[in-house]
């Protein structure tokens, strides 16, 4: 029938016209359907990669932001902190957070809300170039678009990394057409909660094992481009009134060395701010490190992630004017919420501890294959 | 830049907006030197120095050629009196020497940058081994697509030298033809007198030329992305270890770099031509079905056609031609008789295009090989064409249609063992390799998984095979239908868009491109 | 005319080449065939023909290489 339409007529240049734009459409809910079928999950087994937009699905305010890599999403339960003192807490943490990519989700939080404290793990100082561009994917694609956001991938790109791959995530996941799993199709418009509050529980024991002998280093100078970021996020924090606080989890490995323990207490000196380091408090906070640990003592498990919140959370009620937000209805509501959320995901895997001694559904028995 | 890198493709689209949207019809060819020489200083400053000195130079000679020309034939006209018909015959001689010294310098300035940037290490190398000495090779510079702009170039000036086309008196305008950017990368060579009939003229927008255009592009994506890209991966664990890939192997490799090289080289050229269209310039076709041919000659036709006309126009026929050649001729039919003298100059003639056309394509000798066994594979199919000829007489062959397939099977074969050479780049190992497709009996490997070794994956197969299906039904198309499919779908519009949406999007998600797959070059694009 | 056809039946006696306009573009003839005439027409019409008028249209038909070798004769 087209064919009998001059080129010139006005219904030939309507239907032209008409054809581009639904091809235009098209062409964009294709390309927007294909790549949230193809990015990765990260719902089951390595579910770090979801932790950083779960931050945005939250609805009670946070008076105490976490910052930092595993040894803050995995030590510490925001639950037991809740339950215990009323603080409602948040830990914006993920697999390998560097210093900067900390710095900038404080910004991006801040743009949300303005916790009282902000916590930061200094494990991460020690890096200084960025590592690995999964773990990079891991933090930064969870990330709302913002000017943070940006700095971040540009602070983050390792070797062959371009901004491109960031801004239309399908220019890198294209590839994974080839390994599609039934997850990818379950979850490609909607994901479940994998953290309480960025929380990330094991309920499993491994008790703490040998640690191999540290290896000397041939400098032991903590690297400029982290320190200038942890200078940046003192400064960020005065500006909004935000108290810091800089601790070193309990936990021994990887090792923290004496002279970077120096240089952090020496910096945190220099500006004023509390600096913790939690590995000589081991017997304080109660860590019996046969039971509290759940991959020979590289992270803690549930009960040590517990007897760390309470331990942490005395020092922040005692020093810090903290709500107490166990009498603040709309906000205790949301958090029975996640209470209740919480118990169930520790039945749950005590429930399959039990009946098969291990995690079948958690961690790397999980991951699909 | 690359054509498949996200910069070129940006740098593409923008320009192609602002040229409809922003410039007026006339000026429109200026923005496209704009876009030229900007594509050029973003790959290298110093790059426009070199097409600036090839471009002048030719510009300026040309000139001079045309004018002196004009001015002594003006004159013989208005003294046509005082010349008797000797007189006439030397003044034009003369006339003639002058031009052929302007050309001469035109060609010594133009082919000597293009030997000195792209050479000196080759024969410094060669002299090395010959010598066997150590070598110190010298830092040059080659600018990107030197071969390509040289050579529409060097045509210009023989043209105007020869008289068949006019001079071009804008020099930006002369500047444009000879550094249009889609052509940089791999060609085709465009004659000036093909590419100025659309180059300078005033465009409008016309849906069917950008609609043409669009297509192709994404066309030639597809067939780069998703099947030449993919298959350069195997290929690189074939041939960079040899000798643990022998027999069969050496037969998959032949197969994969057939669709690798068709793939990547007529992709890349859909993708110059697919641009060009949409600014509304025309752009000489450079490949006609060449897997189709039944001979060798006919592939050669049908390959590279640009190329293959410039060698026969500029060396085969000036060659073939020349007083030296038809004495040659004359003599040896006199004395080696009629049907051996008759070939004497023409095989002569031709050896030399094959050694120009391998030294052309890559300085190294592994190229000059390739050369030399093609011109021996067509002396050896013409010296045996009389005895086919017998043969399908005798048997009625000729004609039929599963001889035909056969002889474009045949051919198919042969272009592919040819192909070797710029696998293995190296002679010996070349010869080796294709020997032992002969003496090693392998073929129960490649079906023991071996093939999922080389870094592709059972998907990646499936993708690569799919794709070659339709790369081939389309070429079936035209070649039974003799037109494209893209003419067809154009009358009906809205296939034509779904079908533009469905090559993007297949090219999106099954394309080679990004982490985990090395961006490779064209493989043109050092030429 | 009639010795020229002489010359192309020589090279392919299939051809009509009385009546046959599209010698290159049906790619009847290539350009091994283009040499040999060039060098036939050398001997049998001592006209030498040069590489620039080795173009399509000179060759196309059997009367376009007629009125060439005219041409060329006369200058």
């Amino acid at each position: 029938m087209k064919k009998s339409w001059s080129h010139e007529s006005k219904e030939y240049k309507i239907y032209v016209v008409l054809c581009l734009i639904l091809g235009l459409a098209i062409a964009a809910a294709g390309l927007y359907a294909l790549q949230k079928l193809l990015v990765p999950k990260y719902m089951r087994g390595v579910v770090e990669g979801s932790m950083i937009a779960e931050y945005y699905e939250s609805e009670v305010p946070h008076e105490v932001l976490f910052l930092g890599d595993c040894e803050v999403y995995e030590n510490i339960s925001t639950v037991a902190l809740y339950r215990d003192y009323g603080i409602s807490s948040y830990i914006r943490g993920s697999a390998q957070q560097l210093t900067w990519q900390s710095y900038y989700l404080l910004e991006d939080t801040l743009r949300y809300e303005t916790p009282e404290v902000v916590v930061f793990n200094v494990l991460a100082l020690k890096y200084g170039e960025p590592q690995s561009e999964s773990y990079n994917r891991m933090t930064l694609d969870g990330m709302r678009w913002s000017r943070s956001k940006w700095d971040a991938i540009n602070a983050s790109m390792t070797e062959g990394e371009h901004m491109a791959d960031y801004l239309f995530p399908l220019l890198r996941y294209h590839s994974r057409w080839d390994e599609l799993r039934s997850t990818d199709f379950e979850y490609a418009f909607s994901r479940d909660r994998v953290t309480v509050n960025g929380y990330y529980m094991r309920c499993d024991i491994s008790p703490e094992g040998e640690f191999p002998a540290p290896m000397p280093l041939a400098d032991y100078t903590l690297p400029e481009t982290s320190m200038d970021y942890l200078t940046r996020m003192v400064e960020l924090c005065r500006e909004n009134d935000i108290e810091l606080i800089l601790i070193k989890a309990p936990t021994l490995y990887p090792y923290w060395y004496e002279e970077w323990d120096a240089q952090v207490r020496a910096f945190a000196q220099e500006y004023n701010v509390p600096y913790i380091n939690y590995i000589n408090l081991r017997d304080n906070i109660g860590l019996d490190m046969s039971v509290d640990t759940y991959d020979a003592g590289l992270h803690l498990n549930l009960t040590g992630a517990e007897k760390f919140a309470d331990y942490i959370g005395q020092y922040l009620v005692n020093h810090y004017e903290l709500t107490d937000f166990r009498d603040v209805a709309d906000v205790a509501r949301a958090w029975e919420d996640d209470i209740l959320f919480y118990d169930e995901l520790r039945d749950a895997q005590n429930a399959e501890l039990a009946e098969y001694g291990e995690l079948r559904s958690w961690g790397a028995n999980a991951i699909e294959n | 830049m690359l054509f498949t890198s996200l910069p070129f493709v940006i740098f593409t689209a923008v320009l192609i907006a602002v040229y409809y949207l922003l410039v007026p019809r006339n000026e429109r060819w200026g923005l496209l030197l704009i876009a030229s020489l900007a594509f050029y200083f973003f790959a290298d400053p110093r790059y426009l120095l070199f097409i600036g000195v090839t471009a002048l130079t030719a510009y300026v000679l040309a000139i001079i050629t045309e004018d002196y020309n004009a001015k002594r034939k003006a004159y013989l006209k208005a003294n046509k009196e005082n010349f008797d018909s000797d007189s006439k015959k030397k003044y034009k001689a003369v006339t003639a020497r002058v031009s052929r010294l302007m050309l001469v310098l035109a060609l010594l300035i133009n082919l000597g940058i293009l030997a000195a940037t792209k050479y000196t290490n080759f024969v410094i190398e060669t002299i090395g081994a010959i010598r066997n000495q150590e070598v110190n090779f010298v830092n040059v510079i080659i600018p990107m697509g030197i071969s390509f702009y040289t050579f529409q170039t060097v045509s210009y000036s023989i043209d105007i030298s020869r008289g068949t086309i006019k001079a071009q008196r804008s020099f930006w305008k002369f500047l444009l033809f000879v550094s249009f950017f889609p052509q940089l990368v791999q060609g085709p060579i465009s004659r000036y007198g093909d590419l100025s009939q659309t180059l300078y003229e005033p465009k409008r927008f016309e849906l069917r030329n950008v609609s043409y255009g669009f297509i192709r592009i994404l066309w030639g994506y597809f067939k780069k992305l998703v099947i030449a890209d993919r298959l350069v991966i195997g290929l690189k664990t074939l041939t960079e270890t040899p000798d643990e890939y022998r027999g069969a192997y050496v037969f998959v490799v032949m197969m994969l770099y057939a669709a690798q090289l068709y793939c990547d080289f007529t992709g890349g050229i859909d993708i110059t031509i697919g641009i060009a269209q949409m600014l509304g310039i025309t752009v000489k076709e450079n490949f006609d079905l060449p897997y189709f041919s039944k001979n060798i000659k006919e592939y050669w036709n049908r390959w590279h056609i640009t190329m293959g006309t410039w060698f026969t126009d500029y060396i085969f026929y000036p060659l073939s031609v020349s007083p030296t050649m038809l004495k040659l001729s004359k003599w040896s039919r006199q004395h080696l008789g009629n049907a051996i003298g008759k070939r004497v100059t023409v095989y002569i003639s031709c050896f030399c295009v094959w050694l120009a056309t391998g030294i052309w394509h890559g300085a190294a000798w592994h190229f000059v090989v390739w050369g030399l066994m093609n011109f021996v594979v067509i002396m050896a199919s013409q010296e045996l064409e009389p005895l086919y000829a017998k043969f399908h007489n005798k048997f009625g062959f000729k004609g039929r249609k599963w001889y035909s397939a056969f002889e474009i099977l045949r051919t198919f074969l042969l272009m592919s063992s040819l192909k070797l050479f710029d696998c293995y780049r190296d002679v010996g190992m070349t010869f080796r390799m294709f020997g032992s497709m002969f003496t090693t009996f392998n073929i129960g490997k490649l079906f023991n998984g071996s093939l999922l070794e080389i870094g592709l994956t059972r998907g990646d197969y499936t993708v690569a095979v799919i794709a070659v299906v339709i790369v081939f039904l389309v070429s079936l198309y035209k070649k039974l239908r003799g037109r494209d499919v893209r003419e067809m779908l154009f009358e009906r519009y809205h296939l034509f868009v779904l079908c533009c949406v469905v090559l993007f999007l297949a090219t999106m998600v099954f394309g080679a491109y990004g982490m985990g797959y090395d961006a490779s070059q064209f493989i043109y694009n050092q030429f | 005319m009639d010795e020229l056809i002489e010359i192309l039946k020589d090279l392919h006696s299939d051809v009509d080449f009385e009546t046959c306009t599209t010698l290159i573009d049906d790619k009847i003839l290539d350009s091994f065939d283009i040499v040999s005439i060039v060098s036939e027409v050398n001997d049998r019409f001592d006209v030498t023909i040069p590489a620039k008028e080795l173009v399509p249209e000179n060759f196309n038909s059997a009367k376009a290489l007629w009125d060439l070798i005219s041409r060329l004769e006369e200058d």
